[in-house]
């Protein structure tokens, strides 16, 4: 036992994906303890949601998890469907699952590339973001925006897909897959990132119920959990898929379950592409201004980072009374302290990447 | 870079010294506006955006702009994103950090004035020129990297007018907003203009 020091990580680090400060306790290099500190991205947008109309809270959902902003968007209009007892059609939910599959190979090209540039090949974000660039090209297309959308509304989506699209994301998901190939053979088939990730920061899978993670943090540890298969939402029970599960919980599982992820996601948006058929994209009938009965509503999607909810407090005016996001990144972002415990200041930059949270979700 | 400003006093003095100081200031605006390094104050939405402009499909080496994560290494600050109550200390001392000459870039709605929080929030800063003199503002909700390479185009057209005398030293406002404090357009006539 050596004297301790305590080494202070961020707010603004390149390594803690965001505004995320850490406080380390070192001992020589060994980390006795790692504190995570938040709220340095904290926007209120809970609050701000009690001075909007339901459909002006839409935008500001875009802002909470900025990598996959289809997520928040889909799972509020969840919630506001549930509470105000709105149909959506079918051809909307098509469009919804395929966009948020879309965004979940756009938010783990991110996950995959970090954990190639903290364990040293910067390269494998260069593979990454050409891939991710793809997706974000479709979604310009499909909403003008490339990265806050403001496309899922309540009672659909804001507009169809235009035309060509169909045949430009057949053309993604086809040549995706095989790029996922090789990044799983350059990076993750690579000496030196096996090295740093394997065996690096386990979460046993008793650890990941306790602490309440989700998504590919809990199912990097083996805990066979995904609302899209265990609480089937929307059209995703006509879809066959995997769910990608690591053994051992530690960097590798974690990181290599995303990879997985996006190949399964290719096949879920081939078979939407395949049933989708033409209709109506939008509820009819729906008021400008949504003012549902008093009452509340949650409602729960998996996203990329896991199971993000939206829970909803209606008082019967055209705004909320509340709203509270069950954030999946700031769940998995606690185990942080547990993960990096005896592991060496190095690895608890690969251990925050692994956990790939987003600090607009975190923090909101 | 004292030996410079030195320099530039000491020839802005003698006469004649003036044709050796234009040329001289012709060959550092050259390079400095060359090699204009980012640091990524990469905080929120924009970040994305920021780091989409470093790689494959924009390529921001092409310009000179690589992003440094050393404040010492660089000479442009990029704020993209959201700045709260809470992170500006940092963004401010990060500022300090860099050495002279440097410039900032308000990249995205959020810098330039608060954007989307603009309104209803208690913890967000409006603007990031409310602390940070800001050279370049760019619009959009997340602004295209293509707009960013037009700031950077642009900041290098303002750096090929500057000189190395010194005098240029601009007024680094160090009043930061603290809790209670009226922000910009809490007043009752609210003027968006930030420029």
């Amino acid at each position: 036992m050596t004297e301790q020091t305590i080494v202070n990580i961020g707010p603004s680090h390149p390594s803690t994906h965001g505004v995320c400060r850490v406080i380390v306790t070192l001992d020589g290099e060994t980390v006795v303890h790692a504190e995570p500190v938040i709220g340095h991205l904290h926007r209120g947008i809970e609050k701000m949601a009690e001075n909007r109309t339901y459909l002006q809270v839409v935008p500001l959902t875009d802002r909470l998890d900025y990598v996959g902003s289809m997520y928040a968007n889909w799972a509020y209009c969840r919630s506001v469907e549930r509470l105000a007892g709105i149909r959506v059609p079918e051809r909307a939910e098509y469009i919804r699952v395929i966009v948020c599959e879309l965004q979940r190979i756009a938010s783990h090209m991110m996950g995959i590339g970090s954990t190639g540039a903290d364990t040293g090949a910067t390269s494998a974000f260069m593979y990454t973001f050409a891939q991710r660039d793809h997706v974000v090209e479709l979604f310009e297309a499909l909403c003008g925006a490339r990265l806050t959308y403001n496309y899922v509304r309540p009672g659909g989506v804001s507009m169809d897909l235009p035309d060509g699209w169909v045949e430009q994301c057949r053309a993604f998901t086809a040549q995706h897959p095989p790029v996922m190939m090789e990044i799983d053979r350059l990076l993750f088939g690579n000496v030196i990132a096996r090295a740093r990730l394997k065996g690096v920061g386990v979460l046993t899978p008793e650890d990941a119920v306790g602490w309440g993670t989700s998504g590919p943090v809990a199912r990097g540890s083996g805990v066979d959990w995904d609302l899209r298969r265990d609480d089937p939402y929307s059209v995703y029970p006509r879809f066959d898929f995997q769910i990608p599960l690591g053994e051992i919980g530690d960097c590798y599982d974690r990181a290599r379950v995303r990879l997985w992820e996006c190949v399964e996601s290719c096949k879920i948006i081939n078979q939407a592409l395949d049933q989708i058929e033409p209709g109506s994209v939008h509820a009819e009938g729906l008021p400008r201004l949504l003012a549902p009965r008093p009452g509340d509503a949650y409602d729960h999607i998996e996203s990329a980072r896991g199971s993000l909810g939206v829970y909803l407090v209606s008082d019967g005016s055209p705004r909320p009374y509340r709203m509270k996001v069950r954030s999946p990144a700031f769940c998995n972002l606690a185990v942080l302290p547990l993960l990096a415990e005896g592991h060496t200041l190095s690895d608890l930059i690969v251990i925050i990447g692994s956990l790939d949270p987003v600090f607009g979700e975190v923090d909101r | 870079m004292a030996f410079v400003d030195d320099l530039g006093a000491a020839l802005d003095k003698t006469p004649g010294g003036g044709i050796i100081l234009t040329s001289l200031d012709a060959v550092m605006d050259w390079s400095r506006g060359k090699s204009l390094w980012m640091m990524p104050m990469g905080t929120a939405c924009c970040a994305m955006e920021l780091i989409a402009a470093s790689f494959s499909r924009f390529d921001f080496d092409r310009h000179g702009s690589i992003p440094r994560p050393d404040p010492r290494h660089c000479d442009v600050m990029v704020v993209a994103g959201t700045i709260t109550r809470k992170m500006a200390p940092a963004v401010k001392r990060l500022y300090e950090q860099m050495p002279d000459p440097k410039w900032v870039i308000a990249m995205g709605n959020c810098a330039v004035s608060g954007g989307i929080f603009y309104y209803d929030t208690y913890s967000v800063i409006r603007g990031v020129d409310e602390f940070l003199p800001v050279d370049v503002y760019i619009s959009g909700c997340p602004p295209r990297p293509e707009a960013l390479q037009d700031a950077i185009l642009r900041l290098r057209e303002q750096v090929a007018t500057d000189s190395i005398v010194p005098g240029r030293d601009r007024q680094l406002n160090t009043i930061l907003p603290t809790p209670g404090s009226p922000r910009k357009g809490d007043s009752a006539a609210a003027d968006g203009d930030d420029s």
